[in-house]
Order: structure tokens, then C-alpha cells, then sequence
């Protein structure tokens, strides 16, 4: 008992609270709804983890919302709300794929080119934005969801133009070849690739039938490394200040509205950062007619949330949220059980991380309950 | 305090109990359903969704009629953004599918894909309104969406008091000027017949759910004198149909009977029965009966793929006789009906 309790008393308790809750909230409506719990968490765990080729995708599907979550934590942890990760997101994306299909340089030259292109086309909207509250005192929550919506159409009128819509498709032109982060991208689309994965079940699996690309280690190293920037730098103190008390930090001579501009330039980066790897690592390779947000900013919001605004808890909070989605289809697939029921579960998730008092409350309740026992 | 704490206890419990009891009900079931001889059939959707009032939903539909008519076990896949394509219809292999359906051609590519990488998996594929790629495993499906286009528009161009109708296209590609130049094509024909002028306005609103571009598109429309617009627009449509209703002017569906979207200002629907056509050609294509690597291309003379909804209570009686006749004619082929702008040059010079 000592032992769970000493558990509760821990930072990331809280989350794995949550999480529990959230399954037992979903049981309970999966129940009324007619289904069976039990089944239907089988089914969600096979789902995402079945298979290798699952597992990869999970991956796959963790790498955006990993650097988008990571980068709302970053400006969460400095005192501002990025809620425009979608709209950098989506820069990312439109720059990358500009500058993708209009350059075709070697690969070595051609990769970090789309990349940094997309990370740059976040940054410079970030810093906008933070210029903005810095400069004229506008609410960086007002400015950033407009932003996201421009960015949205901003978007369209790129897929429309004449210069980047691909024919007889409601999508842009896809990058060049040259500009994918796949493992073996050219290799293994081509014939004899192909004759030689399809003999070798295991490795088509991983290699052919997903993206598999390495976009995961450089999100995984960024979070690292904007924990690192944050906990052990000078930089990061000084962000962080800000952030606890604008008035103390100012009166400590750091710059504040300097501060609040190079955060959001940060974090505008890795939302960017996140467009872009999506543009060179998976396919379609390129940009779509949105008709709404896709969420991958969003979704970006509830990573950091569960992760409780730590940038390198977002690392498992990610990889969470994508094995629910990701095995929620399966659960559909297979028992027919509407994939909103992940969406449920994910809400409830978010609702109890956000009382964070709430591990540390059991915690006590289970040591007084010790100690009646003992007097008892 | 002793009390609250004690109800709080037994309400926890309470609930964690419940749960646990819940959870472990229905759980004997298992997979039942695991039928020994049934055939299963999957379909992934395009982003548009389960509910979207149109291509998925119908195909959807087919493949239930397939479930409860000839016990065959389906289920579907939902697509969330465009990435997912891919793995989608990856997953949809898994779990025994002998027939993968994709539906809408903004699946052409992954599906195509898909088909590539999996000649040794027993299992075919088909894709909705995209032509195939060539793999011997795809099968694609094509309506001749000019055909019921022309009716339409034929039935536009006997009905229009202002001599001006319209037609707002969804996202310019050559499937969608199928429907237009079928439909101008058609709007021409009336007009020989009446012996006068009769004005298409035509424009594209570059995206299939923009509700509120093409709800401004077919306004403008309507202000500058038209009384029947046409629409091959998906979601953009929805506004076009309501823009008919805010100015008492008709408009005409598509894909669906869309009456029951505005039962007043809808004057008729070019009817494309995704669901019949899946629930043909699916057996036909698990059998072997119809070999896979073709496309299949619908028209009004395979039967009961395409039409006008029968319900015309606001056209007169002798124009939905005649278009009937009209349907008739290109059956026979009597009339061939432009699916492009050359095509519809050709038309005309043939006067």
C-alpha cells in the first residue's frame, strides 16, 4: 500500500490516473451502448500493436502530434497558449511543398532544404504571432486561431493554383522524390523492390506497406532537447521566468516582449517542423483541399495536456494518443463500435488530467484510510 | 465528516464495482460472428465520412443491402485525414476481406498502390469513380455521369421560364466535365427543340464541401436571371440548394434523390446508384465471373444505375414523358451524349 501511495505522490501519476479513468469511463459506455468492454479493448490493443506494421504506424502516426504537443508544452511551460499549432502546422506543410516540388536538388541538399523550409514557414507565423502580443498586447489565443484559419485557405488557394494543383486530383503536386525521408523511398517502389519485399512477408510489412520513415528520431531528440533548452540553459530560464511572472522577470532585467517573440518563434518552429516531416516522410507527399482542420495542432494540445505540459513526457503521451486512434479504427472495423468512443475516451482523458490535485488527493485518502485501519 | 467520508468510500466502490460488472458482461459472447462460408467485403471512405450524405453513405448502403440480402459479413473503415489512405486499406486486408472497396478518386492512388504491393493476397480491390492503374487485382467503377447529366439538363432546358440556367461544378477535373458538358449538351437539345436561345451560366467552386461557395455561386446565379441551377459539387452543392430555396428558385441534385433536402425547390436529380452497383458487381467479382485490371464503365443502358428520381410533381407531366423518351434515345444510342468540351464541338456541329 506505502508503495501506491508513494506512486500517487508522483508528478506523472496524475496522468496514469487519467488514463485508467478514461478506460472505465469508456467501459461504462461501451456497456450501455451494448457493447462488450472487454472485447472492445482487445480488440483496441491488437489493433495497435498487433502486428510490427501496426506498431510502425502507431509510430508513424505519433511523429506530428509528438512535435506539435511538444511544441504547445514549450509555449505553455513559457506562459503563453499556443492554440495555433494547427496553423503552423499547416504552414509547415505549404512551405515544404513548395519548396519540394520547386527545387530538386540531391537528396543530401534536398531533405533538409523541405525541411528546415517547413520549420522556417512555422517560425515566422510563431513569431508573428508572439510579436504581436509583445508589440500591441493582442491575446495570442485571439490572433493564433485567426492565423489557423488563414492558414487553412492559405492552403487551398496553393492546392488551386496553377502552378501546384495537380490535375484531376483534389490535392498539390507531391514533392519530389529526392525530398522523401522513407527508408529506401525510390527502392522500394520500383519493380524489382517490390518482387523482392513481397517474397520477404516480414519486411514488406514494415518497409512497403508503411511509411516508415525517421522523422520519429528527430521529434523524439527535439523534445529531449527543448526539455534540455528549458531546465538548463540560460535561454530557457529566462523563458521561463517570463512565464512565471512577467513583472519579476522584467524587473530582472530580462527582455520580456524579446522573450515572448523567440517562444513562439520556437515553438511556431517545431509545429512547423512537424508539417514538414509529414510533407517528406508520408504519403500523399504533399497538401490537400482542407475542408477542415485535420487536428494534427489539436491533437498536438491534448498530447501536451496528458504529458502535463512536459516536453519529453510528451514522448509516451504521443505514442498513447496515436495507438488509441490508430486501434480505434480496428475497433470499428472489426465490432462495429463507432471510433467516436476513442474520441470519448481521449476527452475524458484530457478532463481528469486537467485536475491535477487529483493523484496526490488519493494519495492522502489512502494514507488516512492506513492509519484508521492501524488504529482500528 | 466521518459520515461524507464513509459516502464517498461506498460511492467510489460503488462505481468501480459497476464498472467491473459491466465490463464483465457480454463478454462471453466472443466472435460469434465469425461466419464459417460468409464472404467478408470491406470499404474504406474518403475523408468525407460514413454520413456524408452522398457517395460513402451509398456505397455503405450497397454494402449493408449485400449483409441482409445475401448474408454477407461487411464492414467499413473511416478515413480522418489523407494520410490514412494508405494504411487503411492495409488494415482492411487483415482480417479476411476477399473484396476491398475504395470509395471516391481521391483514393486512386493509394489504391493503386495498395493493389501493387499485394498481387500474392487473395483479395481484390475496387475503387469508385477512378480509373485502375493497370494492376490485374483493381477494378475500377465509372458512371457515364454525362448521360443523366443530359436528361437533367434536358428537363432544365423545358422548364427554365428565364431562358438562363446554371451549373456550379465541384473541383475542375475531368470527371466533373463529364456532368457539365452532358448537361449543356442536354440544355442544347431542349432548346433545338423549342426553337430558342437557351444561356448555361457555368462555374466552378474548386472545392466538394465548401457549402457557402456554392451557396454565393449559385445567389449570384440566381440575381442574374437564372431559375434552375445544376450542381455536381458534393458538399458545395448543399448551398446551391439552399440558395434555390432562400430565392424560390429550383435547384437540381445530384447523385442522390436530393428532394428531401428542399422538397420545394428541388426540380429533379441526376441519379448515379453507387449502392446497386456495388451490390451487382461485388459477388461478380469475388466469383471471378468479372475478371479484375478492367474498369467498369455504367451507363444509362446497363439498367438501373442512373435516372431521374420518379417523383416530378414540379415539372409538367409532358416533360417528364419526353425525358423519359430522351432516356430512351441514348439507350439506343440514338443520341450520344459529350463527356468534354470537344466532344460537345462535335455535338454541335452535328447540329
Amino acid at each position: 500500500m506505502s508503495a501506491v501511495i508513494r506512486f500517487m505522490r508522483r508528478p506523472f501519476a496524475n496522468a496514469v490516473v487519467a488514463i485508467i479513468l478514461g478506460f472505465v469511463v469508456a467501459a461504462v459506455i461501451l456497456a450501455l451502448a451494448g457493447f462488450d468492454p472487454l472485447a472492445t479493448f482487445a480488440t483496441l490493443f491488437q489493433g495497435a500493436l498487433g502486428k510490427p506494421k501496426y506498431i510502425t504506424n502507431v509510430i508513424i502516426k505519433a511523429t506530428p502530434i509528438l512535435l506539435t504537443g511538444v511544441g504547445v508544452a514549450f509555449a505553455f511551460q513559457t506562459g503563453l497558449f499556443n492554440i495555433g499549432a494547427e496553423g503552423q502546422y499547416i504552414l509547415g506543410t505549404v512551405v515544404a511543398t513548395i519548396v519540394g516540388v520547386t527545387f530538386n536538388f540531391p537528396a543530401p541538399i534536398q531533405v533538409p532544404l523541405v525541411i528546415l523550409s517547413g520549420m522556417l514557414g512555422g517560425a515566422l507565423l510563431g513569431a508573428f504571432i508572439g510579436f504581436l502580443k509583445a508589440r500591441f498586447g493582442i491575446h495570442e489565443v485571439i490572433t493564433s486561431i485567426m492565423c489557423n484559419w488563414i492558414m487553412l485557405y492559405l492552403c487551398n488557394f496553393v492546392v488551386g493554383s496553377d502552378a501546384f494543383h495537380k490535375p484531376n486530383s483534389n490535392t498539390a503536386l507531391p514533392i519530389n522524390v529526392s525530398g522523401y525521408t522513407m527508408v529506401l523511398p525510390e527502392w522500394k517502389v520500383s519493380d524489382e523492390g517490390i518482387a523482392y519485399l513481397v517474397a520477404r512477408p516480414w519486411l514488406r510489412d514494415i518497409l512497403l506497406k508503411t511509411d516508415f520513415n525517421l522523422g520519429f528520431v528527430i521529434a523524439i531528440a527535439v523534445a529531449i532537447l527543448m526539455g534540455v533548452l528549458l531546465s538548463r540553459t540560460k535561454l530557457g530560464y529566462e523563458l521561463r521566468a517570463v512565464g512565471l511572472n512577467k513583472d519579476a522577470a522584467r524587473f530582472a532585467g530580462i527582455g520580456v516582449e524579446r522573450s515572448v517573440v523567440t517562444c513562439m518563434l520556437i515553438s511556431g518552429a517545431i509545429c512547423g517542423l512537424a508539417g514538414a516531416l509529414n510533407i517528406t516522410g508520408i504519403s500523399p507527399h504533399t497538401i490537400t483541399l482542407l475542408s477542415v482542420q485535420e487536428g494534427y495542432g489539436f491533437n498536438g494540445l491534448s498530447v501536451a495536456f496528458i504529458a502535463g505540459c512536459s516536453t519529453v513526457g510528451c514522448i509516451p503521451a504521443s505514442f498513447l494518443f496515436s495507438g488509441l486512434i490508430y486501434g480505434g479504427m480496428t475497433v470499428q472495423q472489426m465490432l462495429g463500435v463507432p471510433s467516436e468512443i476513442i474520441s470519448i475516451m481521449i476527452g475524458t482523458i484530457v478532463f481528469f488530467t486537467a485536475l491535477p490535485a487529483m493523484a496526490p488527493k488519493i494519495a492522502d485518502w489512502l494514507e488516512r484510510r492506513r492509519l484508521t485501519t492501524k488504529e482500528a | 465528516m466521518e459520515k461524507g467520508e464513509m459516502s464517498r468510500r461506498s460511492f467510489l466502490s460503488a462505481v468501480a464495482w459497476s464498472a467491473l460488472a459491466l465490463a464483465g458482461c457480454g463478454s462471453m459472447q466472443g466472435d460469434e460472428g465469425a461466419g464459417e462460408a460468409a464472404h467478408r467485403v470491406e470499404m474504406v471512405t474518403n475523408v468525407g465520412g460514413i454520413n456524408d450524405q452522398g457517395f460513402c453513405q451509398l456505397s455503405w448502403a450497397g454494402l449493408q443491402r449485400l449483409r441482409d440480402e445475401q448474408g454477407y459479413e461487411v464492414s467499413y473503415i473511416e478515413s480522418k485525414q489523407d494520410s490514412d489512405y494508405a494504411s487503411n486499406l492495409d488494415k482492411a486486408i487483415d482480417y479476411g476481406a476477399e473484396f476491398v472497396w475504395a470509395i471516391g478518386f481521391a483514393m486512386s492512388d493509394a489504391v493503386a498502390f495498395t493493389a501493387k504491393i499485394n498481387p500474392d493476397v487473395n483479395v481484390g480491390f475496387g475503387i469508385v469513380d477512378a480509373n485502375t492503374s493497370g494492376a490485374p487485382n483493381l477494378t475500377g467503377v465509372l458512371f457515364a455521369a454525362q448521360e443523366p447529366s443530359f436528361v437533367v439538363g434536358y428537363i432544365a432546358g423545358r422548364c427554365t421560364k428565364t431562358n438562363r440556367v446554371g451549373f456550379v461544378g465541384g473541383i475542375s477535373s475531368d470527371n466533373i466535365y463529364a456532368f457539365e458538358y452532358g448537361y449543356v449538351a442536354g440544355v442544347t437539345y431542349a432548346a433545338r427543340e423549342l426553337g430558342h436561345e437557351i444561356t448555361v451560366d457555368r462555374q466552378y467552386a474548386e472545392s466538394f464541401t465548401d457549402s457557402a461557395k456554392g451557396k454565393s455561386i449559385a445567389q449570384k446565379m440566381f440575381v442574374a436571371g437564372a431559375d434552375i441551377v445544376y450542381h455536381a459539387a458534393g458538399g458545395t452543392g448543399v448551398g446551391v440548394i439552399e440558395a434555390a430555396q432562400e430565392t424560390d428558385n429550383f435547384a437540381i441534385g445530384v447523385d442522390l434523390d436530393q428532394s428531401y433536402l428542399a422538397p420545394n425547390n428541388v426540380l429533379t436529380s441526376a441519379i448515379k446508384r453507387v449502392d446497386q452497383a456495388l451490390v451487382d458487381l461485388t459477388p461478380k467479382l469475388i466469383s471471378g465471373e468479372l475478371a479484375g485490371g478492367t474498369d467498369v464503365i455504367l451507363t444509362l443502358a446497363d439498367g438501373e444505375y442512373m435516372g431521374i428520381p420518379q417523383n416530378h410533381e414540379h415539372m409538367p407531366e409532358e416533360v417528364y414523358q419526353d425525358a423519359l423518351a430522351v432516356i430512351e434515345k441514348i439507350r439506343t444510342g440514338e443520341i450520344v451524349v459529350p463527356a468534354n468540351e470537344a466532344e460537345y464541338e462535335t455535338y454541335l456541329a452535328q447540329g
